[in-house]
C-alpha cells in the first residue's frame, strides 16, 4: 500500500524532492513522498555501484514507474557505502515506506558543509507550495 | 505553443475520482485513477473501464461504400456481414500505415469506422479527398462516446449475453441505449460500449456501480503491449509497412488497395527488418526510442505488471527476428541484454 503523505522533521530536504538522514559523517538518502507520488507505483532502480564517488545536485541513480524514468538527485556529496537491496528486489517499497524501509544508498559525506544549503522541513513544504 | 486540450464528457468525472490527467493526442485524458498496476491487474482478472471517447469515429454511407472503402482499406470488407466488425488498415501509396481502424458494417450500404484519436484528421481527409459518387464520407465523433469494458468478467457484470469476438449489437446498459461492440485493446474478453455522448455519463455511472474498476490510458498501454497490438504512432506509422509489422493477416493482397503492389513486393522480396516482441532478461525497462544493437530501435517498451519484467516491441533486422535470439538494447548509455519472444508476449494461463 502506498503510505500517506508525510515528511518527517528530522530530514533535510534538497529541491528536487530527495531527502537525507545525516548521522556522523554518513547519510542515508532517498526520494520523498511527493516524487513517489508523482511518479506512481516503482518498478525499477537503477542503483549506484558500491564505492563509486557521487556529487551534490547531480544525478547519481534512475527511479522508473511504469510510464516514467526519473533521475534521483544527489543532496550531499560522498561515496557510496550500501545500496539497498530491498528497493533493488522491490522499488515498490519507496512507494510504500519512502523514509524508513524505503531509502536509497547510504554515503560517507566527502563535505559536511553542503548540509548547510539543504532545506529544513519549513523550508522544502514552501518548495512543495510552489509547485 | 499552448493549445485548447479537448475534453470528453466524463471529464467531470474522472477528476471527482481522483484521476490523474494528462494530454493525449490533443485531449486531457485519465492516466491513471488508482494506479497503472491495480488498473492493469483489475483487467486481467475481473473488468476495467476505459474512457476511449476521445477516438475518432467515421461513417461511410451509400451504394458504392464498399466500393470506396475496398480500394482504400487493405483487409478485404466484403468478407464480414452486418453485425460483424473487421480490424483493417488504412495504406498509402508506399503501402505505409495512415492508420490502424476496427471497421463495422452496419448495414448493406453503411460502414463504421473507429480510428485513433491522433489520427482522426489526416483518415478522415484521406477518405473524404477520395470520395467516390455514391459514397458519402462524415465525421461523426463529436455524437459518440466510447466505453471500453474489458476483463475476463466484463461480460457478465455487465449482465450481457455471450457473443463471438468481433459482432456487434444493439442493446441496453442500464437504460442507456448502446452498441456493443465485441471488441478490444488487451487480450480480454470484453466490449466497447458506443453511446450518444449525451448518455455517456450515465452509462458510466451504471458500468462503476456494477463492480468495473475506473481503468486510464497507463494501464490500456500496458495491456495491449503485453499482448503485442500495435499502437499506431508507435509502432506502425505512414513510414512503416503492415509487412513488415507483422500484420500481414490483415492486408489480403489477392485485391487491390492503395499501396497493394509495393506490399506485395516487400512480401516477396521478404521484409528487410521485422517487429518483434521482446523480453528483458537483465533489470531494465525498454522505452520508446532505444538503440537495439545491430540496427534496431525500440518502438514500446514497458514494465509487464503480469510477468514482473521489462518487455517491449521494436523492429530489427530480419536476420534477428526469430524467437530465442538474444539482443542488446541501449537503456540510457548502458548495455541491457534481452530475448525475442514469441507474440503474444503474455497469454493466459487457462
Amino acid at each position: 500500500m502506498a503510505a500517506a503523505e508525510s515528511y518527517p522533521e528530522d530530514l533535510r530536504y534538497h529541491p528536487e524532492h530527495d531527502w537525507a538522514r545525516v548521522d556522523g559523517d554518513e547519510a542515508v538518502l532517498g526520494i520523498t513522498w511527493f516524487a513517489a507520488d508523482a511518479l506512481g507505483e516503482l518498478v525499477h532502480f537503477e542503483p549506484p555501484t558500491v564505492g563509486a564517488t557521487i556529487a551534490k545536485d547531480q544525478p547519481y541513480g534512475e527511479v522508473e514507474s511504469v510510464k516514467a524514468v526519473s533521475d534521483v538527485i544527489a543532496p550531499l556529496s560522498g561515496e557510496v557505502l550500501e545500496v539497498n537491496a530491498t528497493v533493488v528486489d522491490a522499488p515498490e517499497t519507496v512507494n510504500d515506506d519512502p523514509y524508513g524501509n524505503g531509502w536509497l544508498v547510504r554515503i560517507r559525506l566527502s563535505d559536511p558543509s553542503e548540509l548547510e544549503a539543504l532545506l529544513d522541513l519549513a523550508a522544502y513544504q514552501q518548495v512543495l507550495a510552489d509547485q | 505553443m499552448a493549445q485548447t486540450l479537448q475534453r470528453t464528457p466524463l471529464y467531470d468525472r474522472h477528476v471527482a475520482l481522483g484521476a490523474r490527467m494528462v494530454p493525449f493526442a490533443g485531449w486531457e485524458m485519465p492516466v491513471q485513477y488508482a494506479g497503472v498496476i491495480p488498473e492493469h491487474r483489475a483487467v486481467r482478472t475481473d473488468a476495467g473501464v476505459f474512457d476511449v471517447s476521445h477516438m475518432g469515429e467515421l461513417e461511410v454511407e451509400g451504394p458504392r461504400a464498399l466500393e470506396l472503402l475496398q480500394s482504400l482499406l487493405s483487409n478485404d470488407l466484403s468478407r464480414i456481414e452486418p453485425g460483424q466488425a473487421q480490424y483493417t488498415l488504412l495504406t498509402n501509396e508506399r503501402g505505409g500505415i495512415i492508420d490502424d481502424l476496427i471497421a463495422y458494417r452496419l448495414d448493406g450500404f453503411r460502414y463504421l469506422l473507429v480510428v485513433n484519436a491522433s489520427n482522426r484528421e489526416a483518415a478522415f481527409r484521406w477518405l473524404k479527398e477520395r470520395e467516390i459518387s455514391g459514397s458519402d464520407v462524415r465525421d461523426v465523433s463529436d455524437v459518440y462516446a466510447l466505453l471500453a469494458v474489458q476483463g475476463p468478467r466484463a461480460i457478465e457484470r455487465l449482465g450481457l449475453p455471450r457473443a463471438p469476438h468481433n459482432t456487434f449489437a444493439m442493446a441496453e446498459v442500464d437504460g442507456v441505449e448502446v452498441m456493443i461492440n465485441r471488441t478490444g485493446y488487451t487480450g480480454e474478453d470484453g466490449c466497447e460500449l458506443m453511446c450518444m455522448a449525451d448518455d455517456a455519463g450515465r452509462l458510466w455511472d451504471g458500468v462503476l456501480a456494477r463492480g468495473v474498476v475506473p481503468c486510464g490510458l497507463g494501464a490500456r498501454d500496458t495491456l495491449r503491449l503485453e499482448v503485442c497490438f500495435p499502437l499506431h504512432g508507435n509502432d506502425i506509422s505512414p513510414d512503416t509497412d503492415p509487412i513488415s509489422a507483422g500484420l500481414g493477416w490483415a492486408c489480403k493482397l489477392e485485391k487491390e488497395f492503395t499501396g497493394a503492389a509495393e506490399l506485395r513486393r516487400i512480401k516477396e522480396d521478404g521484409p528487410k527488418r521485422k517487429l518483434v516482441a521482446f523480453v528483458m532478461e537483465e533489470p531494465a525497462i525498454p522505452r520508446q526510442g532505444m538503440p537495439i544493437e545491430g540496427g534496431g530501435e525500440v518502438t514500446s517498451g514497458t514494465h509487464s505488471p503480469m510477468l514482473e519484467v521489462g518487455i517491449g516491441m521494436g523492429y530489427v533486422p530480419a536476420p534477428m527476428a526469430s524467437p530465442d535470439t538474444e539482443l542488446t538494447i541501449d537503456v540510457r548509455g548502458k548495455p541491457r541484454r534481452a530475448r525475442v519472444v514469441k507474440k503474444p508476449i503474455y497469454k493466459r494461463e487457462d
